[in-house]
């Protein structure tokens, strides 16, 4: 192992990681975790682990297993060339090939995204999750069994080992394009890790079981990744109805299947199971407001989520048809995404492409919807039941991706104290990803969440307790981190958890939606119940 | 001085032209690809200022998109005259990068007023030779010199950047150090030949004067034949160089930004994208993944639209 890895370190045979990332590399957190040897640590790749599956750097979120035979390892070379030929063929990666070709040739590798990375920077720069170190390995690779010449752009060797631990490195990235942001040529390292997955999950049929096996393909298979059938997520629906009804005293029946209805909306399912108060939130807003909204049963169009976008482009265009199928069976005036915001990008951008003719339903964001709302005076809203500090996360789907900035600072506007709110730094369009983009939320194998919490989460904890720095930090004191998406709050949960931030510091979090409906007058007080979950 | 920088210097321009259209034809030919929009994007008009888009908008498809082309116009102009992305993200680089390229915008104006002067001067000859032509000899040797100077400069500073910082080690090629030391070479000797042999460009524009009018006869012997040939033959072999490396960022930077980090138009329901898509659904998916099905026989249409039974088998939660 390295601690300042080559590219060429990468393909090298042999059975050892590249690199890793070392704790003591690492700055401390602001206080009170700013005792680098007082956090939890990472605990090691079992041994059992590193027999198995190929290792990159001493975590593993793909599992690979380590070829037996000389076909099997002939087949992961052999399947990632014909892969990669694919991916700069229109007919089968139509969906980005301009794109990556620009990205491909252009690339004057001055490093000027590295230090816009949360990961690189985090990881006390460590050069394995640099940015361009998995797309300079492919960029060589491309000019020499694609181009079929290296044309003066630098070798680099193409081993089983260094397909695998490509593939695997794929996953060292949240996709937040934060370093496309940065370029002054406008090469997309966040997209060139994402061609890569696609080699992996269309070609060789790699990729982490999360996003797969129990993701889009339960999705498609049962109605939800969370393996929720209609049958259930109308039961569990009926249970938040109720609880929502009795916890703030206004009447809350959700619609189902309503045709014609002015708003299909459409939650992460995970929502439904994990926090229930945000479609609850939801429910009573929309009632609040007057408006014709409905769920749908059908299969898929419960659970907003589709995880194609973090790694297969046909998958991705599976669950798009099944989503858009259900509103248009419906003949909803238009669809409105919840808080997640994969699936807004999934929906209101991604899919512009895809979509055409009756399929081209229109589609928005739950933000300006609702920000509209509040503008109309629909509401009512008490915000002294808000009078605790406040940060917003911004997450990349939605700003950065999507240009959506200002709805959901409006919304804040409206319903916490001025004194009381205090943005990130940096924030909006510049935000950094809460550290659970791309998947990494619900990939939990090995100790790649610990990973995951010191790696890609580090930055978001950084500016969190940043944020609420000159407030005391104990639980008397509680302080909300509103993360309006569904794979951030997971993300932030599981981070804050780790850290034990509300014990400690009083830190908990939630959505938007629950801020509302906790300053809705006419909803009794108290909806926001500050007990850790 | 022979023929020989002429016909370098024609081949030279006729690889950069066909090189460069050739890129752009390759570009533009590909398939319209799916929307991979990066915000803050310009022409957002009032928006543009917090990173914002017409996404923002409730029923945004109901509503005029409003965009403005002089803010996009006004993001070109500062990105590629002062190379603003690097200069707020990569400080030490812009350094020497700023002086690089802008001394190349400067050689590219230098030559442009010497062949308008040789224009000029054939069709209003009383104009150039009155005090406005001395003001027009003095621009072009003041940004041919200083353009020379600051593209030396820059390429040296790049070329040490490439070869002492260790961030930049491992990433940097021998055809890295080639390109930067071409330029470092072509332009100075252009430079030497000026302050040896050419103070007010007299020869270089004679120079640039037969070559537009395919007067291919010598504009001067010995010494500065030598180095005015050398020069030329140098500046030549790098023009059509260009184009086939990396380097051809230029044409690259404009799909990139346009195509695809500002490309945020709405596909609207009967709008001018939908037969692009359609011909794109069409296309045979030939991936080999066991979920895909397809045996390369099926568009994107049938795939996506199969039944979960044709690709899924036993699949367990």
């Amino acid at each position: 192992m390295k601690t300042s890895p080559s590219i060429h370190d990468l393909p090298r045979p042999g059975d050892v990681s590249v690199s890793h990332l070392d704790l003591q590399d690492q700055e401390p957190l602001p206080p009170p975790f700013d005792k680098i040897d007082q956090e939890p640590g990472i605990k090691p790749l079992s041994q059992a682990a590193r027999e198995k599956y190929v290792n990159l750097d001493d975590t593993i979120a793909v599992n690979i297993p380590k070829p037996k035979t000389q076909e099997e390892k002939d087949r992961l070379v052999q399947g990632f060339i014909s892969g990669m030929r694919k991916l700069f063929n229109a007919g089968d990666n139509w969906t980005f090939l301009q794109p990556l070709v620009l990205s491909m040739e252009h690339c004057a590798r001055c490093q000027t995204c590295s230090d816009s990375c949360h990961i690189y920077t985090e990881s006390g720069k460590n050069p394995l999750y640099r940015p361009t170190y998995r797309s300079e390995i492919f960029r060589r690779l491309y000019f020499k069994h694609v181009k079929g010449s290296s044309g003066g752009r630098g070798d680099i060797e193409l081993t089983w080992e260094g397909v695998v631990k490509l593939i695997e490195l794929s996953y060292r990235c949240n996709l937040c394009r934060r370093c496309a942001q940065t370029c002054p040529i406008g090469v997309d390292n966040g997209l060139i890790a994402r061609e890569i997955r696609k080699v992996a999950s269309q070609e060789l049929g790699i990729r982490p079981r999360e996003l797969h096996e129990d993701g889009s393909m339960l999705q498609q298979k049962v109605g939800s990744s969370t393996g929720m059938s209609s049958i259930v997520v109308k039961d569990n629906m009926d249970f938040i109805d109720e609880d929502m009804t009795e916890k703030t005293g206004m009447t809350l029946k959700t619609p189902w299947d309503v045709e014609g209805a002015d708003v299909l909306l459409m939650h992460n399912a995970g929502e439904i199971l994990a926090w229930p108060e945000n479609p609850g939130a939801f429910g009573l807003l929309m009632e609040a407001a007057g408006i014709s909204w409905t769920l749908s049963s059908e299969l898929a169009a419960y659970d907003s989520i589709n995880y194609g976008l973090f790694y297969d482009d046909v998958q991705y265009a599976r669950t798009l048809i099944k989503h858009i199928s259900a509103a248009k069976k419906l003949k909803v005036k238009k669809i409105v995404m919840g808080e997640c915001g994969h699936a807004h990008k999934g929906m209101c951008v991604i899919s512009d492409r895809i979509l055409q003719g009756d399929l081209n339903v229109p589609r928005e964001s739950w933000l300006p919807f609702m920000a509209d709302l509040v503008k109309q005076g629909r509401f009512k809203f008490d915000k002294s039941r808000n009078d605790f500090p406040v940060t917003l996360h911004d997450p990349c789907n939605i700003t950065r991706l999507m240009g959506i900035v200002q709805p959901q600072r409006d919304i804040m506007r409206a319903v916490v104290p001025e004194h009381r709110f205090r943005e990130m730094t940096p924030h909006g369009v510049n935000n950094y990803c809460c550290g659970g983009g791309s998947g990494f939320a619900i990939i939990g194998g090995h100790n790649f969440p610990e990973w995951r919490f010191h790696a890609t989460g580090r930055k978001k904890m950084r500016q969190i307790l940043n944020a609420f720095q000159g407030e005391p930090m104990d639980k008397e004191h509680p302080k909300y981190v509103c993360a309006p998406c569904s794979n951030c709050k997971g993300q932030i949960r599981d981070m804050l958890k780790y850290y034990d931030a509300w014990e400690k510091a009083g830190i908990n979090y939630g959505g938007l939606v629950e801020l509302m409906v906790n300053a809705l007058v006419g909803a009794k007080p108290g909806f926001i119940d500050w007990e850790w979950h | 001085m022979s023929l020989v920088p002429y016909l370098l210097a024609y081949a030279g321009i006729a690889v950069f032209v066909i090189a460069v259209v050739a890129r752009i034809r390759m570009y533009s030919s590909m398939p319209m690809h799916l929307r991979w929009e990066l915000y803050p994007v310009p022409h957002e008009k009032s928006r543009a200022a917090h990173g914002g888009s017409y996404l923002e908008e409730v029923e945004w498809w109901t509503k005029p998109r409003e965009v403005s082309k002089l803010a996009e116009a006004k993001a070109m102009a500062t990105e590629i005259g002062f190379l603003e992305a690097l200069h707020k993200h990569n400080r030490p680089l812009w350094w020497s990068s700023f002086p690089f390229h802008f001394g190349l915008y400067l050689s590219i104006a230098a030559t442009v007023l010497m062949i308008a002067g040789g224009v000029l001067s054939r069709v209003a000859g009383g104009l150039m030779a009155s005090s406005l032509g001395s003001v027009w000899r003095a621009g072009m040797v003041f940004t041919g010199v200083l353009g020379s100077a600051l593209v030396i400069i820059g390429a040296v500073g790049l070329l040490k950047k490439r070869l002492s910082d260790p961030d930049l080690a491992d990433f940097t090629t021998p055809a890295d150090i080639f390109n930067l030391a071409f330029f470092v070479v072509a332009f100075g000797c252009a430079f030497a030949t000026f302050v040896l042999f050419d103070r007010d460009f007299a020869l270089a524009s004679r120079f640039v004067g037969n070559l537009v009018t395919f007067n291919l006869q010598p504009v001067a012997g010995g010494g500065a034949g030598v180095m005015l040939g050398l020069s030329v033959s140098l500046l030549a072999g790098l023009v059509g160089y260009i184009p086939l490396t990396h380097m051809s960022h230029f044409v690259g930077k404009y799909f990139a930004y346009h195509s695809v980090r500002w490309g945020d138009e709405p596909n609207l329901k009967g709008g001018p994208h939908e037969p692009a898509i359609v011909a794109n659904l069409m296309q045979k998916v030939t991936w080999a993944g066991s979920h895909i099905q397809s045996e390369g026989q099926k568009n994107w249409v049938e795939i996506a639209t199969m039944d979960y039974k044709q690709y899924g088998g036993g699949e367990k939660k």
